[in-house]
């Protein structure tokens, strides 16, 4: 017998990249609604225990009639006859832990043995709200919530207890998988509780009593292990590349060099001999905007990969390059320099800088410039899709599901009545950073899929993925301060232009984008505040990677503060703190600026500049700063706010015969609320390394609009021997929970800029820095 | 007909022989865990054992390995019990886990060359294999807990 209760909580729409507002605001509906048949739709019908988290509108939640409508389960938890509980993640795994976090959260609000819980990936589905696994919001957004749902899991099991004892609930102890009666020897495993639990009332959310943060078993331990661990060090993980299909075939694409370029020609004579290769598909051509869609080219299908690559490099295509093949990146820089001329945008403005620049007894003024990124995935796109009377079926490595099946439905044309046709089923993803929230590839696989009339698996190749990227697009800045005669700094300007990233879904976005990621939110206590941005054109697909304008915003702004102490001639980490000032909460509106605040509102997740100054206080102390150093050392700090976290970094380099080495770093993290610290710790590590990569080598450029590099010889990375020991200090906090992903990213290479500016004197304003010969 | 010893296995093959070793595994034997990430030899993510040493299987002609013994990820050990693996899951090493396979076989063949590597012979051993995630830090420790754990053993 199968029951089902559920629990609500939660509105979701999985939109592009405005969807950070959506699961807002939310309450909790809660529901019986056994016998669902959606329940062996699935695959869990054996279950006894069911309990779903229900997302609904506020509007809706109002309404229980209304919401009751609409079954859109965010994450389940249920439970066999044999007490192992299945914990559905339904955010998807890509390195930062969080199949190995949010799980375990639910588990111990539940008061499960951990290793009799099991978890399963969650397909795509609009049921369980936003799976959207970017913009570092699975554990801000879903914590409270979650608790919630292991709660009401252990009052039933409570409950279902004290009925078969004939007690009053409050006489039961719920302890790791048993229930106890006070003052006895009795126990009942959850096993034993599953199918009473099933059939009683859901508890009100207000009679819920939440564990603290000293009752958790779980949470907040460094030791958990990762429970995928086992199958990556065997080599038994599935990623969206090891999918294989009965009878699946194997295809390339050769896309058009420069965006929306088309095939004026194509020979595959040659191509079609390589022994393995089938045949060759024209894919449709692609026009503005790009969206997610496919790129076009011509596709080579063949029985094996290699087949497939031989088969593509026998082509003989003629592109019709298009329009976008006048665009050079060096060349452009001018167009960026002019465009900060005279910014079109004022973004926020505070006092009144142009007049405190004309009147200043003193400026400073600075340019910065970050060259293009791409994500570079260990492992590139890929995805695997089949064709059937039943629908679509998909496996792919993919940050968001829904967006995914959407486009799947775009490509088919299968009405939004009809979603439920395509299963995106979600693989590991080895690596994301927001490349795999952009499924072109999944179209690509489900367009040849259907042409083939067989399983097809679309492999992009490293040249694939470093020549048509979603990019981090260059970007040109111009920094300002001024000085009253006293030397005390009274203004702040900095001017931004990169290409939008808002080009990539509207052809006419001109304005460089994302000034609320590090730019406008600039967390200075100064009398006078311009910031702005420019315009530009755009030439090629413009997208996000981890941490995305953070990363020049904090470059610039976090180098050019220590320019500002430098000048003032004041120890760096204290010039910093007297540049953030008094202890606030900071109102951007009062600046004239509409902050978005990365969609949290400002009651829970304020600018709050005391936690700045703390995580800067912090890591200066675990670094010893103000330590004799070595002969050629030198340290460098930074502090950023993003995603809602407060992060400081300082790092140690050696600057020996005109080569830098990274010596020592270290992190303070206020991140609010924690689940799984070893998984944030691992965060800042891979966030060190990811943003050694961009400050060193990480520059994508393009001429005639086709881009210029195309695998790791000249996109480079760092690697083992360029990595020193990271120290991090996960700050214990109350606060909500906030961002880990992407924000030990941002102030990671200004810290490194300004560590060499203090070991030789010079300073870099340009990255990456290899072009200066220093690494 | 391409024949082959992975893992201890033979298998024949019907594969042209300039078809990359990384490429039958994958798609033909159909293990894979050795990974793609470059296809030129750069990333070390295909990394493979050839008659116990450390090879890149993406820039290897499965001719080539005709008569040696192939062992991937899969052949390392018997139940995730070799050192290596050990360590890996006792340091929490992996994050998104994909190029892990190559680590460790390239790790594996250090050790079995020089049992108690340093960190310079460890940073030169393991340059040619990239992590984007950047576990580096880890890979390093966990290099050091296995060769711990190995001497233990013996």
């Amino acid at each position: 017998m199968s029951f089902l209760n559920k629990i609500g909580v939660i509105p979701c729409d999985d939109s592009l990249i405005s969807s950070e507002h959506a699961d807002q605001n939310d309450s909790c509906i809660i529901q019986n609604i056994s016998r669902r048949s959606f329940i062996k739709n699935a695959g869990i019908a054996s279950s006894s225990l069911v309990i779903g988290i229900q997302l609904t509108s506020v509007n809706a939640a109002s309404s229980p009639k209304k919401s009751s409508q609409i079954f859109s389960p965010d994450v389940f938890i249920s439970m066999d006859n044999k007490g192992t509980v299945t914990i559905m993640s339904h955010r998807s795994e890509m390195g930062q832990g969080i199949r190995s976090s949010l799980p375990l959260l639910v588990a111990d609000e539940m008061e499960c043995d951990w290793d009799r819980v099991v978890v399963k990936q969650a397909l795509g589905d609009a049921k369980y709200g936003s799976q959207n696994t970017d913009g570092s919001r699975s554990v801000r957004r879903f914590y409270f919530r979650l608790k919630e749902a292991g709660a009401t899991a252990r009052t039933l099991l409570q409950q279902a207890a004290a009925k078969v004892w004939k007690v009053k609930a409050e006489q039961v102890t719920i302890y790791n998988h048993q229930a106890k009666l006070n003052n006895s020897d009795k126990v009942l495993d959850f096993a034993q509780l599953a199918e009473i639990a099933a059939t009683l009332p859901v508890p009100e959310k207000t009679s819920l009593t939440l564990k603290t943060e000293a009752q958790h078993r779980y949470v907040g331990r460094d030791d958990m292990k990762i429970i995928d661990a086992n199958a990556m060090v065997t080599g038994q993980a599935i990623y969206g590349y090891d999918v294989e299909l009965e009878g699946m075939k194997y295809s390339v694409i050769a896309r058009p060099p420069v965006l929306f370029g088309k095939v004026k020609s194509y020979d595959a004579t040659e191509a079609l001999k390589v022994p393995g290769v089938i045949k060759v598909i024209e894919m449709p051509p692609l026009s503005a905007p790009a969206v997610f869609n496919m790129l076009g080219g011509i596709a080579v299908i063949a029985d094996n990969t290699w087949a497939a690559i031989q088969g593509r490099d026998k082509l003989v295509i003629e592109w019709d390059h298009g329009k976008n093949a006048v665009y050079n990146t060096k060349q452009y820089e001018n167009n960026f320099r002019k465009a900060l001329e005279n910014p079109k945008h004022i973004v926020r403005n505070r006092g009144d800088w142009d007049k405190e620049k004309k009147s200043a007894a003193k400026v400073i003024s600075h340019d910065y410039y970050v060259g293009g990124l791409a994500h570079a995935t260990m492992e590139p796109p890929a995805a695997t899709a089949i064709i059937s009377d039943s629908g679509v079926d998909v496996w792919t490595c993919t940050q968001t599901p829904q967006t995914a099946q959407r486009n799947v439905m775009g490509v088919m044309k299968i009405a939004k009545e009809k979603a439920a046709t395509v299963r995106i089923n979600v693989t590991l993803l080895g690596g994301a950073f927001g490349r795999k929230s952009k499924p072109d590839y999944v179209a690509e696989a489900v367009f040849l899929a259907n042409e083939t009339q067989q399983p097809i698996k679309v492999l992009w190749t490293r040249e694939d993925e470093i020549k048509h990227g979603y990019y981090h697009s260059p970007s040109y800045q111009k920094l300002e301060a001024t000085f009253d005669k006293s030397g005390k700094a009274t203004g702040w300007y900095h001017g931004m232009v990169n290409h939008p990233i808002g080009a990539t879904f509207n052809p006419a976005a001109k304005q460089a984008g994302s000034a609320e990621l590090g730019q406008g939110d600039v967390p200075f206590d100064l009398p006078n505040i311009k910031i702005t941005n420019g315009e530009s054109d755009t030439y090629f697909r413009i997208g996000w990677v981890r941490s995305v304008t953070n990363i020049n915003n904090a470059f610039a702004v976090c180098s050019f503060a220590d320019e500002m102490a430098a000048e003032a001639k004041i120890d760096s980490k204290d010039y910093l703190l007297s540049l953030i000032g008094k202890d606030q909460h900071i109102d951007l509106a009062k600046d004239g600026y509409k902050y978005g605040n990365y969609g949290e509102n400002f009651n829970d997740f304020p600018i709050d500049t005391a936690r700045m100054k703390n995580v800067i206080n912090v890591v200066a102390k675990n670094a010893d700063w103000g330590k004799k150093l070595a002969k050629g050392h030198g340290v460098g700090i930074a502090a950023h706010r993003s995603f809602c976290s407060y992060i400081a970094t300082i790092v140690e380099v050696s600057f020996i015969k005109g080569k830098v080495k990274i010596e020592k770093v270290y992190y303070a993290v206020d991140a609010g609320k924690t689940i799984n610290p070893d998984r944030i710790r691992s965060q800042m590590e891979g966030a060190a390394i990811f943003s050694t990569s961009i400050a060193f080598y990480g520059e994508i450029t393009a001429d005639k609009g086709i881009v210029e590099q195309s695998n790791f010889h000249d996109y480079e990375l760092a690697r083992m021997g360029q990595v020193p020991e990271i120290n991090v200090d996960i700050i214990k906090s109350e606060h909500p929970p906030a961002g880990v992903g992407e924000p030990g990213v941002p102030p990671f290479a200004p810290a490194l800029c300004n560590a060499i500016y203090n070991a030789s004197g010079k300073r870099y304003r340009r990255l990456p820095l290899k072009q200066f010969g220093i690494v | 007909m391409i024949e082959l010893t992975i893992n201890g296995q033979p298998h024949q093959l019907d594969i042209t022989p300039d078809m990359p070793l990384l490429w039958a595994l994958r798609d033909i034997v159909k293990l894979t865990g050795s990974k793609y990430g470059c296809g030129k030899g750069l990333c070390g993510a295909c990394t493979v054992h050839i008659d116990g040493e450390a090879t890149r299987s993406c820039v290897l002609p499965v001719s080539a390995a005709v008569g040696k013994k192939v062992t991937t990820i899969e052949g390392l050990s018997e139940n995730a019990d070799h050192p290596l693996q050990q360590a890996w899951m006792n340091l929490n090493v992996p994050q998104c886990g994909y190029c892990q396979s190559g680590q460790i076989m390239s790790a594996a063949s250090l050790l079995d060359k020089n049992p108690q590597p340093s960190d310079a012979d460890i940073d030169q051993a393991m340059s040619g294999n990239i992590c984007r995630c950047g576990t580096y830090p880890r890979i390093r420790s966990a290099i050091h807990q296995a060769a711990k754990l190995a001497k233990e053993v013996k």
